[in-house]
């Protein structure tokens, strides 16, 4: 058929460009990179998290996992779902898989405390990550490896006192997320001035930026716009262009383009959790519970952060940014 | 006749078809039923997972897909009947979580026995269908606006009541409270099962008590004929008497009693309910009546075949976890199947009625 011959022809042409441009880049685009692996037991290690997929964030938590499994030899089975009782099944399903190890998120502990107790009642140890400071223990986690969001807000808070801010909107990016609530709440406890809360639609970049070109526009004495996830920094950029205002713009949370913004001094800061180190603690730890016995932390959670990105320390960073680890 | 028997075909088809009927073999019959299709796909799904998964094998991981497909299960016996009634409910996902919100929060701010908010939440789930169904009668608006602007509106009360009366965005912890105890027996104890050595959680079990009673509803009563007629062609069903107003407000109502007793699931579950889940899985609900052989134009499909399409998401989702299958590319398979599911479907129909 004519039509179909037209699309052979299109797409053989399509080929032939990509071959074409298929020649090495010795720089930008997908590096290859180099692989380990060793001679120690092998094992299963499932982690299971509460990420709503495509999040750069949890791109990170699972790269750091990844990297600790590479090393020891050891099987990463990566699942996750945001709603709680479907992360509960996940964990029952790694328990049915009698994998050697399970990390998990406790974003909604209360939710997910029968299944880690079957998991305990099976003999496989429960690492936390991530969310759950509070809960872990009572839960029965052997370790735990995160930040303390009221921390991290609180440290946001006083940095805020530092530079003299008066007016911070504070942005949530996901409605009814307990850890971004805290982190803004936490962020007004310490704040000497004035903290604003502003939901948007963190599904939808648009609707992020115009929220807060109109939040900025209405309201002229913001003069920090807190967000709570790197791209939303990036958003509120252009917001803050957008509405004309004069507002600073600063973050939780870090990925490889808020790097950049950070050293063109356009984003002020980013606190970091280090979610790289989350993932490749949780995988390591268990890992080191199974063949040699070892609990980190001594009862008490492990924190990765907050550490706080800024003009001082970008250059370091940088490096491993790029490759998308920090 | 054993038209009663036998699902209704689309109305289109119908004249020539019902004179057919009495000379076809057992099997051709068989293979007529709306759920046929979707039991092969369910095969064709069980028969992979049980040779790639090992773990799929054993009876502890039967249980858990078992489970994952009674949560979305008990709310398709709803949604199935609705769409057999002719409309669609897109508030289905997130009336579930109003309904435990509403329960949770009633206990404890009013300090009730747990069972006193769960019926009240009861009530307020089945208002919620009233609502949806008086507006659709009275309006004429198609389905899909009507509860449209409901699944809509309950998502923000959902976040903006549960933070107005607790302060955050979940709710207080009811575990404690007088009635959990027996109502987490209700929804959501496991029953030991003799001989195996394995657990079923109770919503199973319930799931199976739920289809049963919705298709023998369907299949031999009279309200079952009035789904059907009203689904089919709702005019010509007003013009032999069907109460066609009270039969599709009513449907609705149904949904909203499934919904509350999901939504009673998941609180017992964990005490607790966190107020922004459950936007999506309407879909889910939809897409497990549509590969179990019900038509989007309504009026033709079974309450065991949304239990099939059920089994199938379950199996997926669960399998591939079980198989090791990279995660990110979950939802994929998971489209993957169910399209395969639904073309294995209608082939089947096809093939079936040329004969």
């Amino acid at each position: 058929m004519n039509y179909t011959r037209k699309l052979t022809i299109a797409l053989a042409g399509a080929a032939s460009i990509v071959l074409a441009a298929s020649a090495c880049s010795s720089e930008g685009g997908k590096q290859e990179t180099a692989a380990g692996g060793a001679d120690t037991p092998e094992l299963t290690i499932a982690m299971i998290t509460h990420e709503v997929p495509g999040d750069s964030f949890w791109d990170k938590v699972r790269a750091g996992a990844e990297a600790a499994a590479e090393k020891s030899n050891v099987t990463l089975e990566y699942s996750s779902d945001p709603e709680a009782t479907k992360q509960a099944t996940l964990i029952q399903t790694a328990i049915d898989k009698k994998v050697d190890g399970i990390a998990v998120t406790l974003a909604k502990p209360e939710a997910l405390k029968g299944a880690i107790k079957k998991a305990n009642e099976a003999g496989i140890p429960v690492v936390g990550l991530n969310a759950g400071l509070d809960h872990w223990e009572e839960l029965g986690l052997t370790e735990y490896f995160g930040t303390d969001e009221s921390v991290a807000g609180e440290a946001f808070g006083e940095r805020l006192n530092e530079v003299g801010a008066e007016k911070t909107l504070c942005v949530i990016h996901e409605q009814g997320h307990v850890a971004l609530e805290t982190r803004c709440s936490s962020l007004a406890k310490t704040f000497d001035g004035d903290s604003e809360t502003l939901y948007v639609d963190g599904a939808s970049m648009p609707d992020v930026k115009s929220s807060i070109t109109s939040k900025l526009q209405e309201d002229k004495d913001v003069d920090y716009v807190a967000t709570l996830g790197a791209p939303y920094a990036m958003g509120a950029l252009d917001a803050v262009d957008n509405a004309g205002s004069d507002a600073k713009v600063a973050t939780f949370d870090t990925d490889k383009n808020l790097i950049g913004a950070i050293q063109d001094g356009l984003v002020e800061w980013a606190v970091d959790q280090q979610p790289y180190l989350q993932g490749y603690l949780a995988v390591d730890g268990l890992w080191l519970y199974n063949v040699n016995g070892n609990v980190s932390g001594g009862g008490k959670a492990v924190l990765t952060g907050p550490s706080f990105i800024d003009k001082s320390n970008i250059d370091d960073i940088k490096v491993f940014a790029e490759k998308g680890t920090r | 006749m054993s038209q009663t028997l036998t699902a209704r075909e689309p109305v289109s088809e119908t004249s020539e078809k019902t004179l057919r009927v009495g000379q076809r073999s057992l099997l051709s019959r068989f293979m007529r039923r709306p759920e046929v299709g979707s039991l092969l796909g369910a095969i064709v799904v069980f028969v992979l997972f049980f040779a790639l998964a090992e773990p799929f094998r054993q009876a502890s991981s039967l249980m858990t897909v078992l489970y994952a497909s009674s949560i979305i299960g008990i709310m398709a016996v709803g949604v199935a009947l609705l769409m057999i009634g002719g409309e669609f409910d897109l508030s289905a996902g997130v009336s579930v979580i109003t309904a435990s919100l509403a329960a949770a929060i009633l206990s404890f701010q009013l300090n009730l026995n747990v069972w006193a908010g769960a019926g009240l939440a009861l009530a307020l789930a089945l208002t919620i269908g009233f609502v949806n169904g008086v507006i659709l009668v009275r309006t004429k608006l198609p389905s899909f606006l009507v509860t449209l602007s409901m699944f809509l509106m309950l998502q923000g009360l959902n976040i903006a009541v549960t933070k107005l009366i607790t302060g955050k965005v979940s709710t207080d912890s009811i575990r404690n409270m007088d009635g959990f105890a027996s109502a987490q027996v209700v929804f959501s104890s496991y029953v030991p099962i003799p001989g195996l050595g394995v657990s079923v959680r109770i919503t199973v079990l319930w799931w199976i008590l739920f289809v049963a009673v919705a298709t023998w509803v369907l299949m031999r009563t009279k309200v079952g004929n009035w789904i059907y007629a009203v689904g089919g062609n709702a005019e010509s069903a007003r013009a032999v008497g069907v109460p066609v107003a009270k039969v599709k407000i009513g449907l609705f109502m149904t949904v909203g009693f499934f919904a509350w007793f999901s939504g009673m699931h998941l609180l017992m579950a964990s005490g607790v309910q966190q107020s922004g889940e459950g936007v999506g899985n309407e879909l889910l609900y939809i897409m497990a009546a549509v590969v179990g052989g019900c038509l989007l134009t309504g009026g033709y499909g079974t309450v065991i075949g949304a239990a099939i399409g059920s089994l199938i998401y379950g199996m997926t989702k669960q399998g591939i976890v079980y198989a090791g299958w990279d995660n990110n590319w979950i939802m994929f398979f998971v489209g993957a199947m169910l399209l395969l599911a639904v073309v294995v479907n209608m082939w089947v129909r096809t093939q079936s009625s040329k004969r």
